[in-house]
């Protein structure tokens, strides 16, 4: 209840009361009903202590020893009986919620999305459209999406609490859940299973759009790298140096899978999954070094000369 | 023939080092444990501080991650288990009117087996290096998944301290829980069959019985991935192709219970200080017998509800759900019956009754905000976000660690022939309580709005700042009730009022000897015929056995 109150907050909160999805609805209703039924327990149970406290308090002045109570057979039969009536009750309530979100395949007309979660950013694939991105996914308004969930290295687990519960990504798994962003924003999220250093950043932005938007957006994420001259040959930088050997461009260099795709770097709105906003100071600081922005990230300090980064940064801008 | 010059101190220090007597290894237990308390406590402190403002760099991630994990470790293997192995060490022969436990000598070879565990753990900030390969301590968290700890992700020696020193330690609980076990069933002095034991016994029965059937599997687990990390073996390699998923099922099949191994010991203390501060029998004893044995047996079957969110199947989902909300049961009959005990008493509020009501009350709302993450869909939003660390903290720390004060207020006297000092502790109670519920009771809505736990810094406008903030005043509130514990045990040791062999007007066994209790504990072993004793001589004209 408490908690609902505090539904009404900015766009940017995580608030599990304040869903926006048919898979997040059902479980904030949930709450409700059992906030309802705990209370009433609490109540019961601390109403009987606290008037025991105050009822039955030392005088100091008895004389003698209260009338001794070994125990009852029907009030000790009632407070066996009717918690086993109330977890019976839950437990339906429960299984019934389990199956209800249960969705083992994707329903007609969904996007599916593979979701992989590395130490510490997030790849996102979408296989029937080709297109593979880094932190913020985007999805059209009001369509189921199905996310399946895998890991590259150590146990991840994949939450935005406004769309759905999490899931674990567990390497040597494939998991999946689903969820439908009936409205239009940004959501946040984030990993919630600890997994190494930087645990803290590994910050998800599912960003949904009308239909139109969207499908512009895959389009241009479609496209290879635009080819725009630079003056400082930024390219020729990127493909001299060892960024290649884990970033990809499309239509630049494809060794690379380690580190995020590149190829559409400006079209997101942060950089080190979610850790800064994605403008040119903050790409030149991430590049001199990264620890500076992600303290213990994979990303290597290449050591590279403020000429270097200054053409990188030129070239990583035309990344549209 | 000369003799050596006499050296009291070092005497007394030899006295210690090879004491085969429950009582001394009871005391030891219990200040290394209350020692651990204090430092994991700092280091909780520093996570306080650290997340007290958003974006704050207090604590560098990694030293965050570790102390985190060291938090957790020695809240759990070097506070909770010594605090109850020595409570039982020191009174289950008492109690039961034994001379001592059945095996002395594998009594004391367990202690500093526990003894050098701590010290091998604690090194690791001197000899360890942890996930960045830094030096550092262990910080793969308390619960160590894999695959973060292979080598891979893992590379600095740290989590090879974090086995090896649990992997010892641990051996140390096996063998005093077989040697309690023993103990409790073969060692009771006459007139007392099992149903005339007092709770405390049965408690620490039931709770021996599970730390012998769990922690051999954490044993088990971290040889399995010693052998992993040391010698190429890939029982939870995830790039070998291993399931990381069986370490999970296999950590919580003894993590779970785990938590009732700490719980119960909980429970026995304030059953058996409520009957006496409220001068009233304990109601329905029987039950509480049954309710003890059923936990046993239920908390075996419930592990995966710390998983629900790693993708099982709605089948074995729903049957975790339906076990958890059934051990609810007997828990919640256990509660009942403590305020049926002091219903209709003549209820005495001294610290250790103020400490027992505080757990019975902050238990409750632990017990609670279980059911919701019982409930498997609520648990996809709500596990591994700060509402869980509000959740165990309530039950640990509310629950728990109420419960350790009381008994500590309660049987302090027994132990060391003084009193502690009445004003300092009901002062420590309420800044305790007050300092409890403004650190965990805020992390219950940080929870909601989305925080996960174990992240060492979060960002501004997501609505976490207040709720962080208040935890971390709280925790500040915390350090003067617990500053002013240890200004009241030294004090009290030097100058609080004797105590006498029976302060509280109390009535199992350990209260008809001298305080601090004689080596061998009775000149003459008694015999009993009922469940407290000592009712019965105080009141002749109606004892207990006339009931039971």
């Amino acid at each position: 209840m408490l908690g609902a109150s505090l539904a009404v907050a900015s766009p940017q909160n995580l608030n599990m009361f304040n869903p926006v999805s048919p898979a997040a609805t059902p479980i904030r209703d949930l709450f409700f009903l059992v906030f309802g039924v705990i209370g009433l327990i609490f109540l019961i149970t601390e109403g009987a202590l606290i008037l025991s406290i105050f009822k039955f308090r030392s005088t100091g002045k008895e004389t003698k020893e209260p009338p001794q109570m070994y125990g009852s057979n029907p009030i000790e039969l009632a407070w066996t009986v009717v918690p086993v009536l109330i977890v019976f009750v839950l437990f339906l309530v429960t299984t019934r919620s389990i199956y209800s979100l249960d969705m083992q395949e994707p329903p007609e007309g969904a996007l599916r999305v593979k979701a992989t979660g590395h130490q510490w950013w997030w790849e996102f694939e979408y296989e029937d459209l080709g297109i593979t991105t880094a932190g913020e996914l985007h999805v059209p308004k009001g369509v189921p999406v199905f996310v399946e969930l895998r890991s590259a290295d150590v146990i991840h687990s994949f939450w935005v609490p406004r769309l759905a519960g999490k899931i674990d990504c567990i390497p040597n798994r494939e998991n999946h859940m689903w969820f439908q962003a009936d409205e239009i924003g940004t959501w946040y999220g984030q990993c919630a299973e600890f997994c190494g250093t930087q645990h803290a950043k590994m910050l998800i932005r599912v960003i949904s759009e009308d239909k139109k938007d969207f499908d512009s957006w895959a389009t241009n994420q479609l496209l290879p790298a635009v080819e725009v001259p630079t003056p400082m040959n930024g390219k020729d930088t990127f493909l001299s140096l060892a960024c290649v050997n884990c970033h990809t461009v499309q239509g630049v260099t494809h060794q690379g899978g380690f580190g995020p795709d590149l190829t559409h770097l400006m079209s997101r709105d942060t950089i080190a999954s979610g850790a800064a906003e994605n403008t040119p100071e903050n790409l030149t600081k991430w590049l001199l070094n990264p620890n500076s922005i992600k303290d213990g990230c994979l990303m290597p300090n290449m050591m590279l000369t403020e000429k270097q980064v200054a053409s990188l940064v030129e070239f990583l801008t035309t990344l549209k | 023939m000369t003799t050596a010059p006499y050296n009291p101190l070092s005497s007394k220090l030899h006295d210690w080092v090879t004491t085969v007597d429950h009582k001394k290894l009871g005391v030891m237990y219990i200040v290394s444990g209350l020692f651990y308390l204090i430092v994991a406590g700092c280091e909780a402190l520093m996570m306080r501080w650290q997340l007290a403002i958003p974006d704050n760099s207090v604590l560098s991630p990694d030293t965050f991650n570790a102390f985190f994990t060291m938090h957790g470790t020695t809240m759990i293997f070097l506070v909770g288990m010594p605090i109850l192995l020595g409570a039982a060490n020191y009174f289950i022969p008492l109690m039961i009117g034994a001379r001592d436990m059945a095996f002395p000598r594998l009594n004391a070879f367990g202690f500093w087996l526990f003894f050098f565990g701590a010290l091998l753990l604690y090194f690791s900030f001197l000899g360890g290096q942890g996930l960045s390969g830094e030096p550092g301590a262990p910080d793969v968290g308390w619960f160590a998944y894999a695959p973060l700890t292979s080598t891979t992700f893992s590379p600095g020696s740290a989590t090879d301290y974090w086995i090896i020193s649990l992997f010892v330690a641990g051996m140390g609980s096996i063998m005093t829980a077989v040697n309690l076990v023993t103990t409790i069933l073969t060692m009771r002095c006459e007139g007392m069959t099992l149903m005339k034991m007092p709770i405390f016994a049965w408690m620490m029965l039931v709770d021996a019985l599970l730390i012998l059937i769990a922690l051999p599997t954490l044993t088990a687990i971290q040889i399995m991935l010693l052998l992993d990390r040391q010698f190429g073996a890939h029982f939870f390699d995830a790039q070998a192709g291993a399931d990381p998923m069986i370490w999970q099922h296999l950590f919580w099949f003894f993590g779970h219970p785990e938590v009732y191994i700490l719980i119960l010991p909980g429970f026995a203390f304030v059953s058996e200080v409520t009957p006496v501060f409220s001068r009233k029998v304990l109601f329905g004893y029987s039950l509480m017998v049954a309710a003890t044995v059923s936990i046993g047996f239920i908390a075996l079957g419930v592990w995966a509800h710390h998983m629900f969110a790693t993708g099982l199947s709605p089948a074995v989902l729903s049957y975790f759900a339906g076990a958890t909300f059934i051990i609810g049961v007997p828990t919640g009959m256990k509660i009942f019956n403590w305020i049926a005990t002091m219903w209709g008493g003549h209820i005495r509020f001294e610290t250790p009754m103020l400490f027992a009501t505080g757990f019975i009350s902050m238990f409750v709302i632990g017990g609670l905000t279980g059911i919701m993450l019982a409930i498997v869909p609520m648990d996809w939003q709500l596990s591994d976000t700060y509402f869980v660390v509000g959740h165990f903290h309530f039950v640990l720390f509310g629950g728990l660690l109420f419960a350790i004060f009381s008994g500590f207020f309660y049987w302090f006297p027994k132990v060391t022939g003084k009193l502690l000092n009445e004003t300092m502790g009901k002062w420590q109670f309420w800044l305790l309580f007050v300092g409890f519920l403004l650190t965990f009771g805020p992390m219950h809505m940080s929870g909601f709005e989305g925080m996960p736990r174990r992240i060492y810094t979060y960002m501004p406008g997501r609505g976490l700042e207040l709720w962080n903030m208040l935890a971390s005043i709280g925790a500040l509130v915390q350090v003067f009730g617990f500053s002013l514990f240890v200004i009241n045990v030294i004090w009290s040791l030097r100058n609080g009022k004797l105590a006498g062999d029976d302060p509280w007007d109390a009535w199992t066994l350990e209260w008809s000897t001298t305080s601090p209790p004689p080596p061998w504990n009775y000149a003459e072993l008694p015999s009993i015929r009922s469940r407290r004793p000592l009712w019965d001589e105080k009141h002749p004209e109606d004892p207990d056995w006339l009931y039971e």
